[in-house]
């Protein structure tokens, strides 16, 4: 396929509303593959990291945003601790999965966006993570009903999880804060 | 007496209930009191940092005023997670004027700038001091091999950390070496175990943790220790299915630092809720340490 | 009084296309004393100094003011031209219309009143400037050259050529430099001893040239032509004059101590020579070590000596010697990788540096010539290269290239191949720059007849396991991660400044970049000079270099330094700081603040008084006209020829009688 890369203007507007995001300046790779070279999951991924920074340098902005490589990131921060230019692009890869989010084009497949979406529900119903809620719904949301069910009853043994969710529930504190964080965003 | 504001995270009121029980009894040890923040709230990890920039910063900080408002000056966070979080959203708000406006308006209240955040490790080797635990230390860990394990949210990023070295961090190693322990030196110290794939990408963490587990071995440890839940739930819960895949016994007891430090200062291994870990440390201990 | 002619410059659009040139010449009629103005596509042409010579006698022209490019730049082109129009050359100023003008803005009618007003300014000075005079001092007919690698030996040599005297101080033992230390060299592969061993005898030979090795300089005073210079000559507790090198003493001196030539691979003894081919060929007790002097024990050396010249007794000298000029070839070092925490805090020791492996591969080093593990030292079969350790890494603070590294790590890869077929190289790279004559095609050799394997990228991390080095990279132009099991990884460390760099520079009055690298006068047009005048810079010390470009420093250096020589003497600008005796109260406030070392106390008697009191005074050839001194004194005894305060009181009144009006 052919594929050429975005214009002048597009690019620096991506770069902008990356750096708005977090603050990091993609101009300043040179793809020197550090943060590729010591990346623990790129393994996982379809791309290099330092093949996203340079995707997002040309504005392939969906090579980007719809690359396994940005749900794959642990956010381990290997590669910003060594970047040479001294880029967090732990930071980069979370502006484009914010991005990705924003735009709704975040690959069904990923589970990593499910699991995201079902943590910050939870602690939106009560203000802390309820884990057994969290394991049922991610495993019914990705059509893994029984991932880990073996598991359940040595961490049920060992108190690891509970049955009930924890006792105080500042919930609603949580609740109004996240719709103040959506209400500023979306302005 | 040291009073400090005592912000447990998510998970050490669940899989890691044995980290806030050990912690707990070696501070009060140490003369330390701790005073748990009312109402903290979870400080929203990792999905909340990929999903919005504003509710990554705006939850901490949430916690950290409701911990300048019991008027204490430190706030210690025991999850590596956490800490990193916390101490983050309190460096960025400081930074960026910007961004402090939008919080304070999230959060109708003027953000916390004073309180200062601390890991455990930080308050037992900055505040307190190895020759204080030292000196206090009832038991001896008799050249115990223990590999520290420091993964990657307590040490990175260390503009903002500021504490213990990113590469090749020392503080536990310190801590195992002042209670008489053998340290091992090991190049994984800092590696990523998968953190918060756990429940997500599992096989990631399968990966990752079993490549851990494997230096450790091979380094000669006997057990490994960890100061953060998530490092703890990754290399311990999950060990059994990493010993399957890889066709490999490793039978490595993952120990919270608090916990072997709790060993040292006399508790048994019961007080400490260590029979809450999968892979069992008691015959380790009692062989090494004669503990029950 | 004055007749002010104006010449406005167009710099062909650089300031035509910003500044409207003829509007400025137009409204420069107007301004005091100004009797013609015109404008010029290129003023610094032949055709633009004829017009203004052609103008001078036309209208009787006393004064000149050229509105064109920065001083530095052409100042002396149009002092010239002024003289050769038959008037003094200090009659003459140059407004800056384009660098501080037309370069920064966009506004043509805003910057059209700017270069209105610098112009104005400029006008408003020469009325009222002085006629000044060149002065002159004598030259004393020899050369300085600090440092004794292949740029202060090379430098020697063309210098002693051209028949003038110089003496070379070298803090080591031996000259040579870190070329020495090499086996082959790129991109020739000739080997570095074959060429330089007889440059270091020609300088050892020849009449001309005056070795101090083992020696430093402690102290620098004076100024271009008499540079008065202070050398520590370090006790060797060898007589030179007596020892003829045979070598009896440190066959039988019972220490042995790392060497540090080695590179830590190797021991020499308590006393040494640092290498066999070593110049002079005459050992230095290392006094740290040596039994004797610490417990008056051994003192075999001096039993053995067949000559007779081990003195215990020697003691450090310093000698005082004159200069005409001094070349500065003080080299480089190394950048440390313990910083490296990835690399593992410098803790493995299969983890080495370039130079290190240059003694590997030399077969007179430590190995014979064998490529092994420090650690066990087994033979490296699998070596791992990585570039740019320590260069371009701004998060460390080395933002620059070290520019040699791509084509040293080129040759070590092709003799490590050369040693042992069978090894394999590996070699971490971002990007290859191979931009000398036949580099590339050196480049091309080593990976395809050699067969090393450039992967790209940088490396992450490096880590022990079992007793093998993982080397932890990747490969963006396959987009795949890469480790590889290494028996010794070989680190491109960065070429630096020395650690006394900053010290030398202070003492030498010349400055020094951020990376503490010596700075020449102008980065293209004075690339061996520096600001002080008679201070000439050649090797690595300025920046990064290979041999090459080394040694064609070392000669533009010396023809630099030869060229002032041959005067029998010196002009030194007129426009400097000068003392009224009769304000100056003696207080020497000047003295502190003057960077050039140039002001020193005087006894006169008093005129009035007749009584002897202090005073300060200027030392013509040390003075920049920097000014300092002026703002310093507080009875405002010292003024700058040139720069007088009725000069600049004159330009800020030019700008704010008329300003003033218009508010
Ligand atoms: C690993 C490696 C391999 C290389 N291989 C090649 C190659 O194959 N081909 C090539 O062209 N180039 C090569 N180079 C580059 C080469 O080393 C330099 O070009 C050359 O050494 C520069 O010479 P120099 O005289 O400027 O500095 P140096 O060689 O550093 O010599 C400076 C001398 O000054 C002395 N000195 C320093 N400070 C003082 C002081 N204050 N007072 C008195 N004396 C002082 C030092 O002791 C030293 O003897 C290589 C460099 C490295 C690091
Ligand atoms: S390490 Fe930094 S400069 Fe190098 S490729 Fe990665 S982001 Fe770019
Ligand atoms: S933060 Fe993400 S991209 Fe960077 S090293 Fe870790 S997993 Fe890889
Ligand atoms: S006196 Fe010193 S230098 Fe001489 S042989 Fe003995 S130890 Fe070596
Ligand atoms: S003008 Fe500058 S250099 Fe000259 S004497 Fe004064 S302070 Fe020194």
């Amino acid at each position: 396929m052919k594929c050429s890369i975005a214009s002048d203007k597009f690019r620096r507007k991506f770069a902008e509303q990356i750096e708005e995001i977090c603050g990091e300046r993609i101009s300043l790779c040179y793809q020197c593959g550090k943060c590729s070279a010591g990346c623990p999951v790129t393994y996982a991924m379809d791309y290099l990291p330092s093949q996203i920074t340079r995707f997002a340098q040309l504005g392939l902005t969906d090579k980007a945003m719809k690359s396994s490589t940005i749900w794959i990131c642990a956010s381990c921060q290997t590669c910003s601790v060594r970047c040479p230019r001294g880029i967090d692009l732990a930071k980069i890869m979370d502006a484009l999965r914010i991005l990705a989010k924003r735009k709704g084009i975040v690959p069904k497949e990923q589970i990593a966006p499910l699991f995201d979406g079902i943590f910050l529900g939870s602690i939106e119903k009560y203000g802390r993570l309820n884990e057994l809620s969290l394991i049922t719904k991610l495993n019914m949301a990705s059509g893994r009903p029984f991932k880990d069910v073996s598991l359940l009853p040595i961490m049920l043994k060992k108190g690891k999880i509970k049955l009930k969710p924890q006792k105080s529930n500042p919930g609603k504190e949580v609740r109004y804060l996240m719709r103040k964080v959506e209400k500023l965003e979306s302005k | 007496m040291m009073k400090v504001a005592y912000y447990p995270g998510c998970s050490l009121h669940s899989t890691a209930r044995e980290y806030d029980i050990s912690f707990q009894l070696v501070c009060r040890k140490l003369g330390i009191e701790l005073q748990e923040i009312p109402h903290w709230v979870c400080c929203g990890s990792s999905p909340a940092h990929v999903t919005s920039h504003l509710l990554s910063i705006a939850l901490p900080c949430k916690n950290l005023i409701l911990a300048e408002e019991m008027g204490l000056d430190t706030v210690v966070a025991p999850c590596a997670a956490c800490f990193n979080r916390l101490k983050i959203a309190k460096q960025e708000v400081a930074e960026d004027s910007k961004l402090k406006k939008e919080v304070e308006e999230v959060l109708g209240k003027p953000s916390a700038g004073k309180i200062e955040v601390k890991h455990p490790l930080q308050v037992i080797i900055e505040d307190v001091g190895l020759k204080k635990v030292e000196e206090m230390a009832r038991r001896k860990l008799q050249g115990l091999r223990v590999a520290s394990y420091y993964g990657c949210l307590l040490v990175r990023p260390p503009s903002v950390i500021n504490f213990d070295d990113p590469e090749d961090p020392q503080s536990m190693d310190n801590l195992v070496s002042a209670l008489g322990g053998e340290a091992l030196p090991w190049a994984f110290k800092t590696e990523c175990c998968g953190a918060s794939f756990s429940l997500s990408e599992t096989d990631i963490v399968f990966e990752l943790s079993g490549e851990i587990l494997n230096e450790a071995l091979e380094a000669g440890a006997e057990c490994i220790l960890v100061a953060c839940p998530l490092c703890q739930s990754n290399l311990d819960l999950r060990q059994k299915g990493i010993e399957k895949r890889r066709g490999k016994k490793f039978n490595l007891p993952i120990l919270y630092f608090t916990e072997l430090l709790g060993l040292a200062l006399g508790m048994s291994m019961r007080q400490l809720g260590l029979s809450r870990h999968i892979v069992n440390p008691s015959k380790l201990l009692e062989r090494k340490l004669a503990v029950t | 009084m004055a007749r002010i002619g104006v010449f406005v410059c167009h710099c062909g659009t650089n300031i035509s296309a910003t500044v409207d040139v003829k509007k400025v010449a137009e409204i420069a009629k107007g301004f005091p004393g100004v009797k013609f103005t015109t404008d010029y596509r290129y003023m610094c042409s032949e055709p633009g100094q004829d017009l203004i010579q052609k103008m001078v006698k036309e209208h009787n022209l006393t004064r000149i003011v050229v509105a064109a490019c920065s001083p530095s730049l052409h100042e002396k082109t149009f002092r010239t031209c002024t003289q050769n129009a038959g008037l003094n050359p200090y009659f003459f100023e140059m407004a800056n219309i384009r660098e501080q003008c037309s370069w920064v803005h966009d506004d043509r009618e805003e910057a059209t009143l700017k270069a209105i007003d610098i112009v104005k300014l400029a006008a408003a000075k020469v009325g009222k400037n002085n006629p000044l005079q060149t002065t002159f001092i004598p030259v004393e007919k020899r050369v300085l050259i600090i440092g004794g690698g292949i740029s202060g030996i090379q430098a020697a040599i063309d210098v002693a050529f051209n028949g003038f005297e110089t003496v070379i101080v070298e803090r080591e033992p031996s000259i040579g430099g870190r070329m020495a230390m090499f086996d082959k060299t790129f991109p020739t592969l000739d080997c570095a001893a074959c060429i330089l061993t007889p440059k270091m005898v020609e300088v050892n030979q020849s009449d001309l040239i005056k070795l101090y090795t083992y020696s430093e300089v402690e102290e620098v005073s004076g100024y271009v032509g008499n540079f008065k210079v202070k050398i520590r000559r370090k006790a060797r507790l060898v007589d030179e004059n007596k020892c003829n090198g045979c070598g009896t003493c440190w066959q039988r001196c019972p220490v042995r101590l790392p060497s540090e030539f080695d590179m830590n691979l190797g021991k020499r003894k308590a006393i040494y020579v640092p290498f066999p081919q070593a110049v002079p060929n005459v050992p230095v007790i290392d006094q740290e070590h040596c039994l004797y002097i610490n417990k008056k024990k051994c003192g075999i050396c001096k039993k053995v000596c067949p000559f007779e010249a081990i003195d215990y007794e020697q003691k450090d000298e310093v000698i005082e010697e004159k200069f005409g000029a001094i070349i500065v070839a003080t080299g480089f070092t190394m950048f440390d990788h313990s910083i490296y925490g990835e690399y593992g805090y410098g803790k493995y020791k299969n983890v080495t540096t370039g130079l290190h492996f240059e003694r590997m591969l030399n077969s007179s080093g430590p190995t014979g010539g064998k490529i092994v593990r420090p650690s066990d030292g087994k033979e490296a079969k699998k070596v791992v290269f990585i570039q740019c350790v320590g260069s371009r890494d701004e998060a460390r603070g080395m933002p620059y290239c070290s520019r040699l590294c791509c084509m040293y790590t080129a040759k070590q890869a092709l003799l490590l191949k050369e040693h042992n077929p069978e090894a394999e190289a590996y070699v971490f790279y971002i990007d290859i720059r191979a931009a000398g004559k036949n580099y590339e095609e050196f480049v091309e050799r080593v990976q395809d007849e050699y067969g090393a394997t450039y992967l790209r990228g940088r490396v992450s991390k490096i880590f022990q396991r079992n007793g093998r080095l993982m080397v932890r990279g990747c490969d963006t132009l396959s987009g795949t991660q890469i480790e590889i099991d290494a028996d010794l990884v070989v680190l491109a460390t960065a070429l630096i400044a020395r650690p006394d760099a900053i010290k030398l520079a202070q003492m030498l009055h010349i400055p020094y970049d951020q990376n503490r690298l010596f700075t020449e006068a102008h980065p293209k047009l004075a690339p061996v000079e520096t600001v002080t005048t008679g201070v000439f810079l050649t090797g690595a010390c300025q920046s990064p270099k290979d041999i090459p470009d080394t040694v064609a420093t070392a000669s533009a250096a010396s023809v630099k330094a030869c060229g002032l020589l041959s005067h029998e003497k010196l002009p030194i600008d007129p426009q400097i700081a000068r003392v009224d005796v009769e304000i100056c109260s003696g207080c020497l406030a000047c003295q502190e603040v003057c960077p050039f070392g140039a002001i020193e106390k005087e006894e006169i008697v008093d005129r009035v008084t007749q009584q002897k009191r202090w005073v300060a005074k200027i030392a013509p050839s040390l003075c920049n006209g920097c000014g300092a001194c002026n703002t310093a004194c507080r009875p405002g005894a010292i003024d700058l020829d040139g720069f007088t305060e009725e000069q600049i009181f004159g330009q800020i009144e030019s700008l704010t009688a008329d300003k003033g009006d218009e508010r």
